[in-house]
């Protein structure tokens, strides 16, 4: 998958877990919680789908690199370059 | 090997199996009866459809509401807010002699009954409403503390204090005589600050989703399945095995039928102390359909909660077989359903539903005949006591059911046929075991939301990488 592949797959989650936000404004370089209501349950959530669906193993110690839209794209571009979109 | 076995289709159970199941585990859920539901599950007779445990769906928050356990469970298993079609009540109220607060899911009409009925107290009442606010459902601090304790400092007029108590105790409290803390803050928000709601088509709906997403996401179901013992090494469960001698075996066990319940199924059998305490609180329930519409006899209110004096006492009725003075009574026609097109809809029969406190050993050492006689004699008397808060009914009733401590047991395998479990709830859920878990009633979370909760917390623990 390609950088912007993966920000859309990212977008699809976000869409399912936290339906009622409008993400259209998203902007990459801010951390996900100042834009959007987001507990930890959701964040986790947004870790077990990438899991489910892609089957991509994200360690705890790794969370920070989601923080922020740019930065999970950044982190998980090599860990996803090999899946088929 | 399943990555967890799961004790119970019950609410709980069912919620905890679908995180589980959507987010990839191997999940098997083990349940003893021959259908789902455990203390809210639904059943057909004399070709009406009825509802074992659903007075309201308390926590109602409106559709878009974000924050709150109405908007937690929908979000974490994934379903609409539409598509538990809950219908807000009309209105509900606290009845003592002499004095009636009414509430709805506004929190403002309760204020102003408050302050109203009890002019000096109301300041006191927004001290404790602004408290509240700040016990956190998550860390849990504080649970244990009492309630009574804490009320009592906001609130000198020892009539409102049970008022307030009585409807919290009704929908939510294990303990006798005083509430947990944190119990009174959970019951507080979820029955004044958010409120009650219901399906048209009651609980079955509900179950109907959980069970089917629980499916889909590849769980596997097995009623007719009870657990009779969990075979344990030193720190760990081994195996399960079954009522007819079946042997399952998960790295993790999610047990929903109750610390004291499910303790005592460990083998090799573990401490009294370990085990615990049953609860002592259970409860009668009458159902009586009516040829018309509750609100046809001039009764619209929602649910009403009855105290015949000015104290409210919480306890088993050790004298009788129940106790008439205090009740809760739902009529589930006063919601307010629409149809599609948002036409008004009304349940096509009426209904009362009336529950009192109960003895558990008292009914349960009645001889059959004994038992039939007793449940009709109690029938009345509840009817009885009931419609000294509600207009008259009687001459309505086209048809009635009830349900004794000894029903309850028989179809949930609940202690003494306790609702809320035990007094003693184990918040995080664990057990002497490293992979046996408690989730449902004695983890602390009561109701139907409360139990999904539950569920959906223990569900989450056991993901964690
Ligand atoms: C009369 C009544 C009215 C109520 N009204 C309301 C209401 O209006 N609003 C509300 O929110 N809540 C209400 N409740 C409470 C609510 O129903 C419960 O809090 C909730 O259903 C509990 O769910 P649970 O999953 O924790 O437990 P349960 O539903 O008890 O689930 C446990 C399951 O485990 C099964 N089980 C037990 N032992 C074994 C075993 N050894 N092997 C296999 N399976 C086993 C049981 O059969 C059961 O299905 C009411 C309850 C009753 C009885």
């Amino acid at each position: 998958m390609s950088p912007e592949q993966i920000r859309q797959a990212l977008l699809n989650i976000l869409t399912r877990i936290v339906p009622d936000e409008d993400l259209s404004q998203l902007k990459d370089d801010l951390p996900f919680r100042e834009q959007m209501e987001l507990d930890s349950m959701d964040f986790l959530d947004i870790v077990m789908e990438l899991r489910k669906q892609y089957r991509v193993q994200i360690p705890e110690e790794d969370y920070p690199h989601l923080a922020t839209m740019g930065g999970a794209v950044t982190y998980l571009t090599p860990r996803m370059k090999d899946i088929q979109a | 090997m399943y990555d967890t076995i799961i004790i119970g289709a019950g609410l709980s159970g069912l919620a905890a199996g679908i995180r589980l199941a959507h987010y990839g585990q191997k999940v098997c859920i083990l349940e003893r009866h021959y259908t789902i539901g455990g203390l809210n599950s639904f059943y057909r007779m004399h070709g009406r459809d009825f509802d074992v445990g659903l007075h309201a769906v308390t926590n109602f928050t409106p559709k878009g509401t974000r924050r709150g356990p109405l908007a937690t469970v929908l979000k974490r298993l994934q379903i609409e807010w539409d598509e538990f079609q809950l219908a807000p009540q009309v209105g509900s109220s606290v009845a003592f002699p002499g004095v009636k607060l009414r509430f709805t899911n506004d929190f403002k009409l309760l204020e102003s009954e408050v302050a109203r009925a009890f002019p000096t107290q109301i300041d006191g009442f927004r001290q404790l409403v602004a408290q509240l606010a700040d016990y956190d459902q998550i860390d849990q601090a504080g649970y244990e503390g009492s309630a009574r304790e804490v009320v009592s400092r906001f609130i000198s007029d020892p009539l409102l204090v049970e008022m307030l108590f009585c409807p919290l105790m009704w929908y939510g409290n294990a303990r006798e005589h005083d509430m947990d803390y944190g119990q009174f803050c959970i019951m507080f928000r979820s029955v004044f600050m958010e409120g009650f709601s219901r399906p048209f088509d009651g609980i079955r709906l509900i179950l109907k989703i959980l069970v089917k997403k629980f499916k889909a996401s590849g769980g596997e179901l097995r009623l007719r399945s009870g657990v009779q013992r969990i075979e344990t090494d030193a720190s760990r469960v081994q195996r399960i095995v079954l009522d007819n001698g079946d042997v399952v075996e998960g790295k993790n066990v999610l047990s929903s039928a109750g610390s004291f319940e499910t303790l005592r199924m460990v083998n090799p059998p573990v401490s009294q102390t370990t085990v615990g305490e049953p609860g002592r609180l259970s409860f009668i329930e009458t159902l009586s359909v009516l040829d018309r519409q509750p609100r046809d006899l001039g009764h619209d209110e929602t649910i009403v909660f009855f105290n015949d004096h000015d104290k409210f006492e919480w306890c088993r009725p050790e004298d009788d077989l129940c106790d008439l003075r205090t009740g809760v009574i739902c009529s589930p026609n006063n919601y307010a359903y629409r149809n599609n097109d948002g036409t008004p809809r009304d349940l096509e029969e009426g209904v009362m539903r009336i529950t009192l406190l109960a003895n558990h050993p008292r009914w349960v050492a009645l001889s059959d005949e004994e038992y039939k006689d007793e449940k009709e004699r109690w029938y009345q008397a509840t009817l009885e006591s009931a419609t000294r808060f509600t207009p008259d009914f009687r001459p309505h009733v086209v048809a009635t059911d009830m349900f004794t401590p000894r029903t309850i047991e028989r179809f949930t395998w609940h202690t003494n046929g306790t609702v809320y479990g035990a007094p003693k709830k184990r918040l995080d859920g664990r057990t002497p075991y490293e992979n046996l878990y408690l989730c449902g009633t004695d983890q602390g979370y009561v109701g139907i939301i409360g139990s999904m909760i539950s569920g959906i917390s223990l569900a989450t623990h056991l993901l964690r990488p």
